[in-house]
């Protein structure tokens, strides 16, 4: 068993009242594109902060490329890229300017500085506004160049926290193809969001998290499968009808969520002829997502 | 999955990290550097047109009224005194502002924070920039002076270390309190209450001996009067044994304001 790429053991952070995180425990292996998908408020920055030891966990253990945080954590920040949730560019400097800063920060050899650069814009493929201001960037613009940034060191590891949040669907995109190319030269990604669309399209592995703490892991296809089966059947019908349903299901003990104007009830393939007539589709990550958490999400 | 898996991550040689890496330090720099390129017109002009004002000023307005302080022609001692102020202004505000700035609405030093920087290496390079060019612009006055009539003298080089030394202190002080206030807003307090009695009460305008004695032993703690003092003694050829006990304080307070900034916004950045 190869080590993995992040080792974290029975995590906790509190912020006074609040559990952030709430024994963790995780592990990351090696050339993988991992996601941590889980609602807002879940604990997924509070877990990609402790990763960079911006936020230091009350207990537990975490492992970065086989450096022990804290104490060797800079050791581990020379190996890793970081694209973070909120934009935090100079934008009083150009695309180029930022990234031969970061070039030094990340101790780019000198001679090596210039190919780093370009390399980095040709990625983010922001070639051709390398000399532009940050503030005269388009939102999507300054996202790519974020990753950039992330990458300018060719890490081992590369955290993206939330990459995509508050952008337009085409631009999401974009971000996509970016981040997938990514994961084709086997970089080891550690991805977090609360879009499960983007975790089942770009993580291999995803592990669900849930009030501080992990609640299932796998890939998109095992997670769908243990908890959502392989069928869902959705019921359509007037509020009266979908009570009815409801109650049904509750007699019966079926897994059911709510899904738009419909009742979803999975794993409708096991359950016989007494399932409702519906619409019988695939089960997806969504339906098990809901059934994890409880909560509905974009 | 696609792509090659590439192997597990190859034990790579601990590499040693020492305490206040030159190569962070000189990444943090480096920006402060590039930003520098965009914004040096404005603090050149700004370094030479407020100490032509004060020599104007003082030098022409009250200089009609008194021609020496001690055996010392007015103007002599307004522009060597202008160049403490040039010093105190030059190197406190970029400390608070910037760092509030860059740390609060830019985020920027989020982002050093999670490259292999550490809180230590970035106020210590902030503050190391910042004094560098309060030593260095700390000459604009001693220039204006000179086109004035002040007599040039080789001491006067000694302005950029005396300045440096002084200007890191209180950069340091400055990231201080951008470390302490809640708001931008709390910084208009300190220039108030603080900054402009201590830029009064060093000996820049008129010497503190004239003020009564209890003012005058508060002024002795005031880092700028001993900048003041060591200023005029380099420029007007009366350096002595007993300007080593103003840099003393000089450094003093350098060395207590830098670790003081370093534990505080250490405590705010990481949480």
């Amino acid at each position: 068993m190869p080590a993995p790429a992040i080792a974290i053991h029975g995590a906790v952070k509190r912020y006074g009242e609040i559990t952030a995180v709430d024994g963790l425990d995780l592990e990351v292996p090696a050339g993988v594109c991992f996601g941590l998908l889980g609602p807002n408020g879940a604990g997924k920055s509070t877990t990609m902060r402790m990763l960079t030891a911006q936020t230091l966990p009350q207990a537990g253990e975490i492992t970065v490329l086989g450096y022990r945080l804290p104490e060797e954590s800079k050791q581990a920040r020379m190996e890793m890229g970081v694209v973070p949730q909120l934009d935090n560019l100079d934008i009083e400097l150009t695309c180029r300017q930022i990234l031969s800063v970061f070039a030094r920060l990340y101790r780019v050899a000198r001679h090596e500085r210039h190919a780093a650069v370009e390399r980095a814009l040709g990625i983010a493929n922001l070639g051709p506004r390398s000399d532009t201001k940050v503030s005269e960037l388009s939102g999507g613009m300054r996202r790519r160049l974020l990753v950039a940034r992330g990458l300018i060191h060719q890490p081992r590891l590369v955290l993206l926290d939330e990459p995509t949040v508050g952008l337009d669907p085409q631009i999401r995109q974009e971000l996509w193809s970016l981040i997938d190319g990514l994961r084709r030269t086997g970089v080891t990604m550690l991805m977090s969001t609360h879009y499960i669309e983007e975790a089942e399209r770009l993580a291999d592995i995803v592990a669900v998290m849930s009030a501080g703490r992990v609640i299932a892991q796998g890939t998109p296809a095992e997670l769908i499968r243990d908890h959502a089966g392989e069928r869902v059947v959705e019921v359509f019908g007037a509020p009266a009808r979908l009570a009815e349903v409801t109650e049904l299901a509750t007699r019966r003990g079926w897994s059911t969520r709510r899904s738009g104007p419909a009742v979803a009830i999975m794993r409708a393939e096991v359950l016989g002829d007494e399932v409702p007539d519906g619409m019988s589709r695939p089960a997806s990550l969504e339906d098990a997502f809901v059934a994890l958490t409880g909560e509905e999400i974009e | 999955m696609t792509g090659p898996q590439i192997s597990a991550p190859t034990p790579t040689p601990v590499r040693r990290v020492r305490r206040l890496e030159p190569a962070a330090l000189a990444g943090v720099m480096t920006r402060d550097v590039v930003l520098f390129g965009r914004y040096w017109k404005a603090t050149t002009f700004s370094s030479v047109v407020q100490p032509t004002i004060y020599l104007l000023a003082f030098a022409a307005g009250i200089g009609s009224l008194v021609r020496t302080v001690g055996h010392v022609s007015y103007l002599d001692y307004i522009a060597t005194g202008v160049v403490a102020t040039a010093v105190l202004f030059s190197s406190a505000f970029p400390g608070m502002f910037n760092t509030f700035v860059r740390w609060r609405f830019q985020r920027t030093y989020d982002a050093m924070l999670a490259a292999p920087v550490d809180v230590e290496e970035l106020v210590t390079a902030e503050v190391l920039w910042i004094a560098l060019r309060a030593g260095v612009y700390g000459l604009a006055p001693i220039l204006v002076g000179i086109v004035f009539g002040l007599q040039p003298a080789v001491g006067m080089l000694l302005i950029v270390p005396i300045g440096f030394l002084t200007g890191f202190g209180f950069a340091a002080f400055g990231v201080l309190l951008a470390a302490i206030a809640k708001t931008i807003d709390n910084f208009n307090y300190v220039t108030s209450a603080v900054l402009t009695p201590m830029f009064l009460v060093a000996g820049t305008f008129f010497p503190v001996s004239s003020l009564p004695s209890g003012i005058r032993t508060v002024a002795q703690f005031n880092p700028l009067y001993h900048c003041v003092q060591l200023v005029r003694d380099a420029s007007l050829g009366g350096l002595h044994f007993g300007d080593l006990g103003h840099a003393g304080v000089l450094a003093l307070f350098a060395v207590a304001m830098w670790r003081l900034a370093i534990w505080r916004l250490g405590k705010r950045l990481i949480d």
